[in-house]
């Protein structure tokens, strides 16, 4: 790591008998507990100074990589700009000391963001209503799936419990449909990688009593707009199956496209994508789920309140900047960062379906094979140059799949920036392959073994010991 | 331009000509023009920065702060300075699940800090790098029994967990066609005898119960864990996190799965999210396990190194054939109790814990005192919260005290009321609740 002593764990810096906290001294009198129901040993917990543990977590941090560090085009996942102000919203005492099942006449406004936002959601996607329980992408995948399945049950229609998947599609859209304990169909891209509509009359005619739903990306995976979409909806919905619309690429469809209007009858946003609520390192994000009239009677209890309230005053509160002006913007500018950057790199990378794109784009690794250099290793050198990697061996359609999504909010300065190095690599793995093929070199740590972590599996920092 | 989108009027000129377009329209081509949007939304116009706060905090006046004797699951711990402050570094807060470990150490080092420490609190093998809260991670190992389990397709409940958790894990049970058997309960506590007796009926992939129960009551569960593995059932405790700081462990238990929620580390209520879950479990399920896993590894200049790990487990590997559909883990929020944890260290936990359990049992003494409570399960140790039965109208007795500022509990039935006390409670508090009965 950058310093030896902050690559420390928080275990490795623990002294017996310090402490970083104080809390108030007990006036209450003294209450003992069964010991026969109270734990033999402490938890092993580290014992550090306050200070100690800032710098440590300092130092954490610096060695990690944000959207504020730098460019992050990480497709499909919507790295966007997180505005500050949402983040003092969202951290407003009058909120956020709010007990879940305080007296509703106590939380007026905090009700009051959460039909806000569903009502601004409602508008910008062209459903009915929302629930704001679901906690993720996934989870509210699961509980539209829910949705679906719960309103077949209610017409006794009980054979339709498989589900239509692209072979594009995000594996959490077949890992959803399994724990909603239904069955997923594939069915093919055609060459220009949108769904092959034969193939699903094919499939709707020999099973089309068995098809509760089909789940569709749009743009999908590729960033390539499903064209055929109304066609599509019309054959779907012919058989008596529902259209399922997976949000995560809803950010290009800001200012130009609705699901509602375009067939679906159950969706998720993801808030951490289009209405730029931090990643976090991996959550918390929120997944509302939002339907067509007549199905709000099928959302399932998926979470015990409100779902993540925070997450949802940061989106609101980015819904109340952008206002009706500028929210119409964001999908047309992310979509010409898309354009601008696959038009300026398809002579040096392979691009394996040509035209238009959406929001982001996908590569399959460079044009000239012939140096060895992978996907893997471009990814590893853009590290070196600091900027994130893109997606990468996602989607599973080409062996060296590269998926690219700059945002909206990038300056034509830093997509330029990007390309140089991009072209760079490119120039580098004819030149100096063994350079790239050994990159990065200039970060904290070189590349990691990942069978290492996964043959013998260190998880604690207690095994770590036992281990030696 | 707006002050989120960089590009001027040249920018956005030469961007199109280098696409061979000539107008921002062209972009959407492709769009069939029966579904495209061109009206204007119907949403507010554009608002300063002021504007925004000025918004947010006129609502916010519609909202009443209680000074909180409310639990049910949801705890007002106090939160250390350093916590949030940390947990906001932008370098934490704006990247997103470590794929490229090379300049993710710091997300890839706290995961791992976290997963110690939640076994070492739970008295587990492993943790997983978090689920989305206490009530999914249960509803998931629920699943992971049913899925450990050969043949067998029921799971015993005891009727002492939180109703809402139940009300989540019935959901995802619902739909993947598990039975959920529950399992009655005596004077607040399972009914250990009704426990063994559906256990011996076989066809149990697993149990769940609560500690301390949704009532504040400790349970003892001595006898279970052996009780479900002689069935080849499961054995899942779900547990408030902070107690577990002076409690029994669900290891010393027996348990094979720990889960519970992590909001009671520090984790501001916020209206009911974002918290975490907790998963931890013996390490013969390790790969059972749902959700992200951090472990140890190195680089290739030999240097240690952390990297997410076990990857065949899950969706975009598996994708139907995942150990379950969740994608990423509740990070932040791991970090949080994290450095609260690393903060408050092993004595301040229990410090902590302790004050809430002596606030609590104040308070219940205090309560009887005033002649209109009695005691509700004769005869249960709790921890920092406890039922008690009230001789008036609970409805009234709760608006009395919410209009002066106190949260008086979580009513259980029109004569029970719930009460929590945590760390944050004073004497002079209580003093006030009590004076207003």
């Amino acid at each position: 790591m950058n310093n030896k002593l902050y690559g420390n764990l928080i275990f490795e810096l623990s002294h017996e008998g310090r402490r970083g906290y104080a809390l108030p001294h007990n006036t209450f009198g003294d209450y003992k507990l069964p010991q026969e129901l109270c734990r033999k040993q402490d938890a092993s917990l580290p014992e550090c100074d306050e200070m100690t543990v800032v710098r440590h977590y300092t130092n954490h941090s610096q060695n990690n990589f944000g959207v504020n560090s730098g460019f992050y085009p990480l497709g499909s996942c919507t790295m966007k700009y997180n505005p500050v102000i949402n983040e003092e919203m969202a951290a407003l005492p009058e909120f956020q000391n709010l007990h879940p099942l305080q007296p509703t006449e106590t939380t007026i406004g905090a009700q009051a963001v959460c039909s806000l936002l569903c009502r601004s959601l409602k508008e910008l996607t062209g459903l009915h209503a929302f629930t704001l329980k679901p906690y993720a992408g996934a989870h509210g995948e699961l509980t539209g799936l829910m949705v679906i399945k719960g309103y077949h049950e209610s017409r006794d229609d009980k054979k339709r419990t498989k589900v239509i998947v692209p072979d594009s599609a995000h594996g959490t859209n077949p890992a959803s449909a399994a724990i909603c304990g239904m069955e997923v169909v594939e069915v093919k891209s055609l060459a220009d990688g949108t769904v092959d509509v034969e193939d699903l009359r094919r499939i709707l005619n020999e099973e089309g009593e068995n098809i509760a739903a089909m789940m569709m990306t749009n743009p999908n995976t590729l960033g390539l707009f499903e064209k055929n979409i109304p066609e599509i909806a019309k054959l779907v919905h012919a058989c008596g199956a529902l259209m399922y619309y997976d949000g995560a690429n809803l950010n290009p469809m800001l200012g130009a496209a609705r699901p509602g209007d375009m067939g679906f009858d159950v969706m998720h946003i993801n808030l951490h994508k289009t209405f730029s609520t931090p990643h976090g390192g991996g959550g918390p994000g929120a997944g509302p789920v939002g339907v067509r009239e007549g199905l709000e009677p099928f959302f399932p209890q998926v979470s015990p309140y409100h779902g993540n309230f925070a997450v949802i005053m940061r989106a609101f509160a980015y819904i109340l900047t952008l206002g009706k002006e500028h929210i119409k913007e964001v999908g047309p500018l992310a979509t010409l960062n898309a354009n601008y950057i696959k038009e300026s790199l398809k002579d040096v990378y392979e691009l394996p379906i040509e035209g238009l794109c959406k929001h982001e784009f996908v590569f399959d690794g460079l044009k000239d094979k012939s140096t060895g250099v992978t996907t893997m290793d471009i990814a590893k050198r853009l590290l070196d140059y600091g900027y994130h990697a893109p997606t990468i061996y996602f989607p599973l359609l080409f062996h060296e799949s590269m998926m690219i999504e700059p945002t909206e909010n990038e300056s034509k300065e830093t997509i330029d920036g990007f390309i140089e190095v991009m072209r760079k690599i490119a120039q580098e793995a004819k030149e100096e392959p063994e350079l790239v093929k050994s990159a990065p070199h200039n970060t904290p740590i070189g590349r990691v073994d990942d069978v290492l972590a996964a043959k013998q599996p260190v998880l604690t920092y207690r095994s770590m010991k036992n281990a030696g | 331009m707006y002050k989120y989108f960089p590009h001027t009027d040249e920018d956005i000129r030469q961007m199109l000509e280098r696409c061979g377009m000539k107008t921002m329209d062209d972009l959407y081509t492709e769009i069939p023009d029966s579904i495209r949007f061109k009206k204007d939304y119907d949403l507010p116009s554009e608002k300063s920065e002021m504007e925004v706060r000025r918004f947010f905090e006129q609502l916010g006046k519609q909202n009443k702060p209680l000074t909180c004797f409310g639990g049910a699951g949801v705890y007002d711990h106090y939160t250390p300075a350093i916590v949030p402050n940390l947990v906001q570094r932008s370098e934490f807060l704006t990247s997103y699940t470590p794929y490229q470990a090379e300049i993710s150490q710091g997300t890839l080092h706290y995961i791992f800090e976290y997963q110690s420490m939640m076994a070492e609190l739970t008295g587990m093998d492993i943790s997983n790098a978090s689920m989305y809260d206490g009530s999914t991670a249960t509803a998931e190992a629920v699943l992971m029994a049913k899925a450990n389990a050969k043949k067998a397709n029921r799971v015993l409940i005891s009727e002492t967990i939180d109703p809402k958790v139940l009300e989540v894990v019935k959901t995802y049970a619902h739909f993947q066609n598990i039975q959920i058997d529950m399992i009655p309960a005596t004077n607040g506590a399972t009914d250990k005898e009704a426990l063994t007796q559906k256990l011996s009926q076989g066809d149990v992939a697993g149990v769940v119960v609560q500690q301390p129960n949704y009532y504040g009551i400790i349970e003892d569960f001595t006898g279970i864990a052996d009780a479900c593995h002689e069935q080849k059932a499961l054995f899942i405790i779900n547990s408030i996190a902070a107690d577990l700081a002076l409690l029994k462990t669900p290891g010393e238990w027996g348990a094979d799965i720990a889960v519970g929620d992590v909001q009671s580390l520090g984790i501001p209520m916020s209206y009911g999210g974002p918290y975490a879950g907790y998963m931890c479990c013996t390490e013969k399920l390790m790969r059972k396990v749902p959700g992200r896993i951090v472990g140890m590894t190195q680089d290739n200049r030999g240097q240690r190194a952390f990297v997410l790990t076990l990857q065949a487990r899950e969706q975009h590997i598996r994708r139907q054939k995942a150990t379950s559909n969740i994608c990423s883990n509740e990070s932040l929020m791991a970090l949080w109790v994290t450095i609260y944890m690393a903060v408050m260290g092993k004595k301040g936990i229990k410090e902590a814990a302790q004050l809430s359990y002596n606030g609590a049992h104040y308070l219940y003494e205090q309560l009887l005192q005033t002649g209109h409570f009695t005691i509700a399960f004769e005869g249960q140790p709790f921890f920092n919260e406890f039922c008690v039965r009230y001789d008036g109208n609970v409805d009234a007795l709760q608006k009395k005290l919410t209009d002066n500022g106190i949260m008086g509990g979580v009513k259980v039935d029109d004569h029970t009321i719930m009460f929590a006390v945590t760390e944050k409670r004073t004497k002079e508090e209580i003093e006030q609740l009590i004076s207003l009965i």
